[in-house]
């Protein structure tokens, strides 16, 4: 997971407290799984032993007092390291959608993994409108919509995978079938 | 919501080719329907029976529960331009005529003023974001320039139902979802229903509902694939 490099994006700007970058966090990656405070406290402590950051000050704001973070030249220089790296495409496929539909044509027939098919397509599909929905919605963040629309490039590419090994299956079926 | 297009039993067939074999297809008031499938399932021949530019070879197409098949080619065809906009993939501005006279067509045909048309003509191209364009030809314009044009002259007379074959086909994908956009939210607002034929799921997606043909047939299980034998 990449959480301490966006905790480190997320003080290019200047410093924050904990619980600020928390709430960043969440809006930015808004389909991503909300951070928890103890992890947010336990990366930046681990970002600030290596000397990515450091502590800047304390802030009080009506509540108890804050630690702010701010970003070290050792900390920019990570970022920018971590920006220039290509990542390598996933070696191997790993999703359940993928060893449901092998799983199923092994231990049942053609008509198993279709029906399976048809259910998952339906949810597929279902997943697909709401997020468009979202992305669409008048005012939509960018972060919203960017991440909207990756979440529907995956599934479409599901669906895609889906419907040709559906087919595949199909064609084999009546080869043999006659 | 009240139905308002309802085909049953639609077959039509080109020479030995058998494009649709019995197709029921129900369109309510202001809602959103994508027709989608593979090559070939009889999609496109499936909006050209609804919207009237082809006979069915047999079935029913209702509008407003009006059987069109009893209607004359000059009846089918008045309704096209008052109640219905029809808009494919591209190729459907007049070349010779500038944006605003392009969309201010339909309007002229219906006997609308020259002046009037044109001030409507307008005022739906700044709709789309292309009132500048208003006197420009389509030869000097871009995919998603083009497109937004034909949208404002399908929508012009602000029809019942806008027929969309592949609208966006032409277009690269950011583009062709700006185009979508605009599309569903002028139709959304207006209560315009829309029959969007396409074989993406992403475009499919900004519809209310999907009927998913295969082999000229409505695949109930929205495969869009054989596989049973």
């Amino acid at each position: 997971m990449s959480t301490p490099h966006v905790l480190l994006g997320l003080l290019v700007n200047g410093p924050r407290h904990g619980y600020d970058l928390k709430k960043a966090h969440d809006e930015r990656l808004p389909q991503a799984k909300p951070l928890a405070f103890g992890q947010v406290y336990a990366t930046l402590g681990r970002l600030e032993r290596d000397g990515y950051v450091e502590q800047s000050g304390q802030e009080r704001e009506g509540g108890p007092d804050r630690t702010t973070y701010s970003l070290t030249e050792a900390g920019r220089a990570q970022i920018d390291d971590w920006l220039a790296q290509t990542e390598r495409p996933a070696p191997y496929v790993s999703s359940t959608l993928f060893s449901k539909v092998v799983v199923s044509l092994l231990v049942a027939d053609a008509d198993r993994a279709r029906d399976y098919l048809i259910a998952q397509r339906a949810a597929h599909t279902a997943r697909m409108r709401e997020l468009t929905a979202v992305k669409t919605t008048p005012g939509a963040g960018l972060g919203d919509i960017v991440a909207a629309d990756y979440a529907i490039a995956h599934l479409d590419a599901d669906l895609r995978w889906l419907t040709t090994t559906l087919q595949r299956v199909a064609d084999l079926h009546r080869e043999v079938h006659g | 919501m009240t139905t308002l297009l309802r085909a049953a039993e639609l077959t039509r067939a080109y020479g030995p080719t058998q494009a649709l074999r019995g197709v029921d297809i129900d369109v309510a008031e202001g809602e959103i329907v994508a027709v989608t499938g593979p090559s070939g399932c009889g999609k496109s021949t499936l909006l050209h029976c609804l919207a009237g530019i082809l006979r069915a070879d047999s079935g029913t197409v209702r509008y407003r529960d009006q059987d069109l098949n009893l209607w004359s080619e000059a009846d089918r065809s008045r309704l096209r331009r008052t109640d219905f906009g029809i808009l494919f993939q591209f190729g459907q501005l007049v070349p010779e005529l500038t944006a605003a006279e392009n969309v201010a067509l339909p309007l002229l045909l219906a006997g609308s003023g020259r002046r009037e048309a044109r001030q409507t003509a307008v005022g739906w191209l700044d709709r789309f974001g292309v009132a500048d364009l208003a006197d420009q030809r389509p030869g000097a314009m871009s995919g998603g320039q083009l497109q937004r044009c034909a949208v404002a002259r399908a929508m012009v007379t602000e029809p019942a139902v806008l027929f969309a074959d592949e609208p966006t086909g032409a277009l690269d994908v950011l583009t062709g979802e700006q185009v979508l956009n605009e599309i569903v939210g002028v139709a959304r607002a207006q209560r315009t229903a829309v029959v969007l034929v396409t074989h993406e799921a992403q475009i499919a997606a900004y519809a209310d509902r999907e009927v998913v043909l295969r082999d000229g047939r409505v695949d109930a299980t929205g495969l869009g694939i054989g596989v049973r034998s």
